[in-house]
């Protein structure tokens, strides 16, 4: 069966243009990234530049001169959904684009250390005050903590329920040989298992320690799946309990105390950070909104507060 | 020993034989073999089937194959994860963070690509094929296997691609391997560990193993053809 050229013609100038609408909105979006990240560099050679063009697409109350700040947190902190209320908060007050980059902590960390960020936002006390010393950040500001929970599967094989504290809870999971997920990525939340098992006197190893190497969700998924224990924070446990169907088996107990710090870029190390953004951003997350906002988050949702704010007082 | 997190430690791992290196090099291969192996068993018989038959809905089925080629390795991975979690169809398999659940997820990722490369390297030659072939009068599974052997250069090459695909996918495996170390810990989801840690020296370097690994699968598949070729 031979079909006309102009049906031919007509087929294909229809498949392009349904092809044309499909991609180019996602195109203009990703120019509009672009952009964005691009700002920085641009910064550093004209700063007029950059002002008209915040002029141009931003009518937010002031205009600072390098408007982009470059946080790098880590996955946990993102994952809550805090940390974009706040962004929007900031935002909106301060006229300045913050950038959100969240890895695991120990990226995290080396992002700041490369110069790659202006201000971090992460919860491993040891890796912190490693950086501020080697001279890679100004100071370590701890503003807020929330606790880590021992999840497990609903029966509690290793009766953690029993338990007051982390420590013993360990113990009765390895001396039960029940499966255990830990992230075993470096993360904060990895660096604070550890610590709880080195407290134990345990080195855990064997079949029931599965080292996963990923993040919190994707092991409280694996968790979930196989029935084990994990170590994890508050925040990310409650927004996949419904599909994961863990149980909290501890809970807030003081040896699972998570605490989070803010840190700015040091520019003696990296002299293209934006040290007036960073301190910004450390301000508003010092003052009194900024503390309403941490101190009621999760209440609305979960009935209780997910963080806990340690801040300048009021 | 287990120290893996600078670029040198890597090597020096390589070089001594390092246990938990090899441990993740040869769960890849073995994940890369089985994982094409049967994609290629599957594979080639579907595209030299779809190559010399015609039927109803032939030119659909072949788009839709050509369309899987295009599917993100993530999709793959949660299709397979869906059908194997404890509430999924297949969840009292317990096959879930294992390694057979590593080669499912990459036979729906390889198998179309096998299928469409060997449907149009026998296309090409279909011609001269046709005429040496159904003049033998040769019964039909035997003329698929001729039809498959005329094209064997080609088929080489399909080869390499699903192992490069293989050897180079992140997404599906990690989903529903796990990364588990010593268990379902691949090339490509150590690496990502590695990233994730901040140890972008270590993660090179497990790159660059990894490359030599699939240097030395090209090196062999190179040899075969050269030596077919003389």
């Amino acid at each position: 069966m031979k079909k006309s050229l102009l049906y031919h013609a007509r087929k294909s100038a229809a498949l392009t243009v349904i092809f044309l609408l499909a991609v180019l909105p996602a195109c203009q979006q990703a120019a509009k990234v672009t952009t964005s990240s691009a700002a920085p560099a641009a910064v550093s050679t004209s700063a007029a530049a950059t002002t008209s063009a915040v002029v141009e697409t931003k009518t937010v109350p002031a205009k600072p001169e390098n408007p982009i700040v470059r946080l790098s947190t880590t996955t946990s902190v993102n994952d809550s959904g805090l940390l974009p209320e706040l962004e929007k908060a900031f935002e909106n007050s301060t006229g300045y684009d913050l950038e959100i980059i969240a890895n695991g902590t120990g990226a995290a960390i080396k992002l700041g250390e490369s110069g790659d960020a202006d201000v971090l936002l992460v919860h491993a006390k040891a890796s912190e005050e490693a950086f501020v010393t080697a001279g890679f950040g100004v100071e370590r500001i701890p503003f807020m903590h929330n606790y880590f929970v021992i999840a497990g599967a609903p029966e509690d094989k290793a009766k953690v329920t029993a338990c007051t504290d982390a420590v013993s809870a360990f113990k009765a999971i390895a001396a039960a040989k029940a499966d255990f997920v830990s992230r075993g990525d470096d993360s904060g939340t990895n660096k604070a298992e550890l610590a709880i098992w080195k407290n134990a006197g345990i080195t855990p190893s064997g079949d029931w320690y599965i080292s996963a190497g990923k993040g919190m969700g994707p092991c409280l998924t694996m968790a979930g799946e196989m029935q084990a224990y994990i170590l994890t924070d508050k925040a990310t446990y409650l927004s996949t309990k419904a599909q994961t169907g863990l149980a909290i088996c501890l809970g807030e107990s003081e040896d699972m105390k998570n605490t989070y710090s803010l840190i700015a870029v040091n520019p003696d190390k990296n002299p293209g950070v934006n040290v007036k953004g960073a301190q910004a951003w450390i301000d508003f997350m010092l003052s009194d909104q900024a503390r309403a906002m941490i101190s009621d988050y999760g209440i609305k949702e979960y009935g209780e507060p997910l963080f806990f704010y340690d801040g300048s007082p009021s | 020993m287990d120290d893996m997190t600078t670029f040198e430690s890597v090597f020096a791992a390589f070089i001594s034989g390092d246990g938990e290196l090899y441990r993740i090099l040869g769960l890849t291969v073995c994940m890369t073999l089985l994982s094409t192996g049967f994609s290629l068993l599957a594979g080639f018989p579907t595209g030299a089937f779809m190559a010399s038959c015609s039927f109803p809905g032939k030119k659909l089925l072949r788009r839709i194959i050509q369309t899987c080629m295009s599917l993100p390795p993530v999709v793959a991975g949660l299709l397979v994860f869906l059908l194997l979690s404890r509430r999924g169809p297949l969840g009292s398999m317990q096959l879930l963070f294992s390694l057979p659940a590593m080669v499912i997820a990459q036979f729906l990722l390889i198998f179309p690509i096998v299928v469409s490369l060997t449907l149009s390297a026998i296309e090409s030659r279909q011609k001269a094929i046709n005429q040496t072939i159904f003049t033998l009068g040769l019964p039909r599974y035997k003329t698929y296997l001729l039809m498959l052997w005329e094209c064997r250069r080609n088929l080489l090459t399909v080869m390499l691609t699903g192992f490069g695909r293989s050897l180079s996918e992140v997404g599906a495996v990690m989903m529903v391997g796990g990364n588990i170390q010593g268990k379902t810990r691949v090339m490509t989801t150590a690496i990502m560990l590695e990233t994730n840690k901040g140890n972008f020296s270590a993660a090179i370097a497990l790159g660059l193993v990894l490359l030599l690994l699939a240097f030395l699968i090209n090196a062999i598949a190179n040899h075969f053809q050269e030596a077919d070729h003389d």
